[in-house]
């Protein structure tokens, strides 16, 4: 079990930032961690590297407790936050070594050789990190991150204000860690939840409102289809649950109807079947499809 | 501790900080050993470095707290320090690593000095006729004055996350506790005893006291703890996000 949080709380004056947060997760399982902005996931990924502490709850990082243990709950996480600071002066060797001398690593050189190679530093090793350009930042950020070779890691946007070649060779990096890794990362980018985790948990006002596996969420996301149907005449509801493939009926108004069924089926040959067998005038028939986006803001409202 | 300590020592000589700090004191300390006519050794005729000892504190009343106002305020500013105090390193070891830094930088602005000494022992008559014990106690009380700046100025700096904030609230901290409770001590209220307890609370008595070339328990007592208050504080100081 490497990150255990339960029951976390974090207020600030009156407001909740993060209400009754519960989660596990695994090693070789990276996180998504989903939500509009301000729903606290900033706030949730603080509070596991221990640099904020939470109302009440507790956060245990490879069994150890980040209040009452730190130095060896610290030892195992690593930290992109959420802006990636970095010192600007600083080479961008000299600064992973300063990284490793911290952590105390035996062979630091040859560490941060590794790393550099990694992250694709090569031909910028030798620069001044102030003179990168955002996307050689970023990875800068995910070196020292993963120089100490942290059994958890938290990356707080780790994509944010990339472009796009740039976003897809950080994903690589990611998912390449989290096959034997924890990782943790915050998105409000749903397709980057889709690309890298095999977990997500969507956050909203503080309160977690949905944490599933990629496949379940997307087929709870996206695995609805929707028509929206009017009769000319009276329909009992329970004729329309009856019909094959209708999981759901919902009543719109007077001889309105949305029918509920999985993402693959179509209900309006159906519908109109039902209607000619039952003499029915067939006023409206419209099929809906709900986005990812939409299920996100279904859940996020 | 050691990472930080020499992180720090590169920044200061990888920009221009610590040449700019060496140079500016040494040249400022030249000019009034050697040439400024009203505070010159050579017109003296005396064979001492009383005026380098009474400059001295002078020009680190505003240089130290040059050194200091970066090391927390601008880590506050670019969120550095958030990274910073996720790692595997305990509050006090960040203080501790960066006061290290900042006294040797001004131990290295004051070891040109003592070519000073070397000079003036050998223009004594005869050469050798000077007080070597009590420029030796004002060295140790120097480097007590010069440790209390820093750890003053990186409790400022610790305060604010503007680096001219830190710099004048650090400027003003090292002035009172400098000079101001020795003037404070003059004024009428505090009479008897009390006047030399309000003294005593200063820099300025213990630093002369120790210019005597007496290194004196009780002042070096009162330097320790004026510094460890003032790292204490800026451990707390540091720990104001977890409020």
């Amino acid at each position: 079990m490497s990150v255990q949080v339960s029951h976390l709380v974090k207020i600030y004056g009156a407001q909740r930032a993060v209400d009754e947060v519960t989660f596990e997760v695994q090693p070789g399982e990276v996180l998504g961690f989903l939500g509009p902005n301000g729903a606290g996931k900033t706030t949730t990924m603080k509070i596991i590297t221990g640099f904020l502490p939470a109302t009440s709850g507790t956060v245990k990082v490879c069994g150890y407790d980040v209040v009452a243990q730190p130095m060896e709950a610290r030892a195992c996480v690593g930290y992109l936050p959420e802006h990636n600071p970095l010192y600007r002066d600083m080479y961008v060797r000299e600064y992973l070594e300063f990284v490793g001398g911290i952590h105390r690593l035996p062979n630091v050189r040859a560490r941060v050789e590794e790393m550099i190679e990694r992250t694709g530093l090569t031909s910028h090793r030798h620069k001044q990190i102030g003179e990168l350009s955002k996307g050689y930042r970023q990875r800068v950020g995910l070196a020292q991150a993963m120089l100490h070779d942290p059994q958890v890691l938290i990356l707080d946007e780790p994509t944010s204000g990339l472009d796009p070649n740039q976003i897809v060779e950080i994903r690589q990096i990611i998912k390449e860690l989290g096959r034997e890794k924890t990782v943790i990362l915050s998105t409000h980018i749903l397709a980057e939840v889709e690309a890298v985790c095999n977990r997500a948990i969507i956050i909203h006002r503080g309160r977690v409102v949905a944490d599933d596996t990629i496949e379940t969420l997307k087929s709870r996301m996206a695995g609805q289809s929707v028509v929206t149907v009017e009769f000319g005449q009276a329909v009992k509801s329970q004729q329309l649950s009856a019909l094959p493939h209708v999981r759901e009926v919902k009543a719109l108004g007077s001889n309105r109807w949305q029918l509920v069924a999985s993402a693959d089926r179509d209900l309006r040959p159906i519908v109109s079947a039902f209607a000619a067998e039952h003499r029915l005038t067939l006023l409206e028939l419209r099929k809906e499809t709900l986005s990812v986006e939409e299920v996100f803001q279904q859940l996020t409202r | 501790m050691v990472a930080i300590y020499f992180r720090e020592i590169n920044a200061f000589f990888s920009s221009l900080i610590g040449y700019v700090v060496i140079g500016v004191f040494l040249v400022l300390m030249g000019l009034l050993l050697w040439v400024l006519p009203e505070y010159s050794i050579l017109d003296s005729r005396f064979a001492t470095l009383d005026t380098l000892f009474a400059m001295a504190p002078q020009v680190f009343l505003f240089l130290i707290p040059a050194v200091t106002m970066r090391s927390f305020a601008e880590e506050m500013q670019t969120g550095t320090l958030e990274l910073l105090v996720t790692r595997p390193l305990s509050d006090w070891q960040i203080v501790t690593g960066k006061f290290l830094a900042c006294l040797t930088l001004v131990i290295f602005a004051l070891l040109p000095t003592l070519l000073y000494y070397f000079t003036v022992y050998q223009l004594g008559a005869p050469p050798g006729n000077l007080d070597s014990g009590g420029i030796f106690g004002s060295y140790i009380g120097l480097l007590f004055l010069a440790a209390a700046f820093v750890a003053i100025g990186l409790f400022a700096s610790s305060l604010t996350q503007n680096q001219i904030v830190a710099f004048l609230l650090a400027a003003f901290l090292c002035f009172f506790f400098f000079q101001m409770f020795d003037l404070l001590s003059r004024l009428p209220i505090f009479f008897g005893k009390t006047d030399d307890i309000v003294q005593a609370i200063g820099i300025q008595y213990h630093y002369d006291s120790m210019s005597r070339g007496l290194v004196d328990t009780r002042d070096v007592v009162y330097f320790l703890s004026l510094i460890v208050l003032f790292l204490a504080a800026t451990v707390v100081s540091l720990g104001r996000r977890r409020w």
